[in-house]
């Protein structure tokens, strides 16, 4: 598991798992088709992941499917932070 | 015509999807004034069934009061049936004023605005008052309509996980780069039947200067020593800068809702809410019988009192029948099962033993959260739950649930 892949899947244990709530989150469970994030609580996700990957994902990308699983959110991440000009 | 097959089969393949993952949600035709014991035509075209109703937000059984329908009438004959108007044309009559004024009165807030609904109060005030340079941070559970209204408003939305106070301090932490900070919470969570813990929220809100919003629908009238709501409850009257609430709930259970709250707010309300803008106003056969309501529980405590030891007395008999349910001190009292099929067949098996309850599953709760919610009435006689619990009993040994606890009834739903 990569460092941006274990970042994403602890923040959403965290952040989205009520105590006691012991459901396994892997890189494939469905997050918001499965309840576990609401389409509301994504905006935390999404401002997380800007603050913490330094990275702008665009409103119109972050979307409840782009969203859904970990493996979407570590892709989304690696795009955006790929399109961004590299500064030296 | 325009509407081709192309698009009767596109919309009869959703229903039959709605149909196929067992979430269609059928009719029930009750025959009679809302009360206690009800007349129900189900499945539609049988024979009418009598039955004991123990699912309706008929909290205070003021739905079908004497006085109140007698007000109604009263009202009808002096103010007439509709105003056929907006508010801020010509559709503003003196009982409506009148009726703002009690309730600003009732909840201890210093204004008041009515709204066709709380739905509209809800869907319009966060529009009306916020925009990109706040945050609203709402607990996970608050009720769809603050839902919708939030995704129609410009303002940042946060999340907080249900009544962790914790977890809000740390939200309210990390806006503080906001011009101003919303927190919004229900008073009573309508499917778990909990509380908020307005207290600790007040305090949050004081310590990093947020605005508290508050829905009181299912508190309204009942909750608190002289049933002014959640705040009276937790003793913060006077600290919530907002609270909506429903006129069709406890309070008569026709229709209507209302802000009230800071002056400024309720006018920032008048001035650009939209649906209280664009909608009639409430009609005065409403507002008149609103008006006695409002005469009713303030007169006296005896129907929320009679409530609470109605809540009391139900939430032992199914403790004691060893129904797992959630804890609390509401009207609401769900009795879990956790598996959707089960909470709909259950439902169906109460009704052939004549008690009206309905089963609650995803995506009303969580998956895996399905339940039967049942509420009380201070229109409820012992004899109706000492007759319910019987029925619960007779459904409970059928389903073989009595005496299982979470863990057992999880393992049984597969989860």
């Amino acid at each position: 598991m990569d460092e941006i892949t274990k970042l994403v899947r602890d923040y959403v244990i965290r952040e989205y798992l009520e105590e006691g709530d012991d459901r396994e989150i892997t890189e494939t469970t469905p997050l918001i088709s499965g309840g576990i994030v609401d389409s509301f609580s994504m905006v935390s996700l999404k401002r997380f992941l800007e603050k913490k990957c330094n990275v702008q994902i665009p409103d119109a990308c972050a979307t409840p499917d782009a969203f859904d699983t970990v493996q979407g959110i570590v892709a989304l991440v690696h795009r955006f932070q790929k399109a961004q000009p590299v500064t030296v | 015509m325009a509407f081709i097959d192309a698009f009767r089969n596109r919309y009869q393949t959703e229903i039959d999807g709605i149909k196929a993952a067992g979430l269609f949600k059928e009719e029930r035709y009750i025959h009679s004034p809302q009360s206690s014991d009800i007349e129900v035509e189900f499945p539609a075209g049988s024979k009418i069934k009598k039955c004991i109703n123990i699912c309706a937000n008929n909290y205070l059984g003021l739905s079908s009061h004497p006085e109140v329908i007698a007000a109604a009438h009263a009202g009808l004959d002096s103010r007439g049936y509709g105003m056929s108007s907006v508010r801020f044309i010509c559709g503003t009559q003196d009982i409506h004023r009148e009726l703002e004024n009690r309730l600003t009165e009732f909840l201890g807030t210093e204004d008041t605005l009515l709204f066709p609904s709380c739905m509209d109060a809800n869907a319009g005030f966060f529009e009306a008052c916020l925009n990109e340079q706040d945050v609203m941070i709402a607990d996970r559970l608050v009720h769809a309509s603050i839902v919708d209204g939030m995704r129609l408003c410009k303002a940042m939305q946060d999340t907080f996980k249900h009544s962790d106070m914790g977890h809000l301090e740390e939200k309210l932490q990390e806006h503080m780069d906001k011009r101003s900070r919303m927190i919004i919470t229900d008073g009573v969570f309508s499917m778990d039947g909990d509380m908020a813990k307005l207290d600790e929220i007040v305090e949050l809100a004081e310590k990093y200067d947020a605005m508290v919003f508050l829905d009181d629908s299912h508190a309204s009238g009942f909750i608190g020593r002289t049933g002014r709501g959640t705040h009276e409850h937790c003793g913060v009257l006077g600290k919530i800068d907002v609270i909506t609430t429903t006129l069709g709930k406890a309070l008569g259970g026709a229709s209507g809702g209302c802000v009230s709250g800071r002056r400024e707010l309720v006018e920032m309300c008048r001035q650009r809410a939209r649906p209280f803008l664009f909608s009639n106003s409430v009609a005065p056969v409403i507002v008149a019988g609103a008006l006695k309501v409002m005469e009713l529980i303030t007169a006296t405590t005896e129907r929320r009192d009679k409530l609470e030891w109605n809540a009391k007395y139900w939430r032992g008999l199914l403790k004691d029948a060893g129904f797992d349910i959630k804890e609390g001190e509401s009207p609401i009292v769900p009795v879990m099962l956790y598996d959707a099929k089960l909470a709909q067949d259950f439902a169906r098996d109460l009704f052939d033993e004549g008690i009206y309850a309905v089963g609650f599953f995803f995506p009303v709760v969580a998956k895996g959260q399905a339940r039967i919610r049942t509420q009380l009435s201070a229109a409820h006689e012992k004899h109706h739950l000492d007759v319910a619990i019987e029925a619960f009993k007779k459904v409970g040994e059928k389903h073989a649930v009595l005496g299982l606890g979470k863990k057992e009834l999880l393992a049984r739903a597969g989860a």
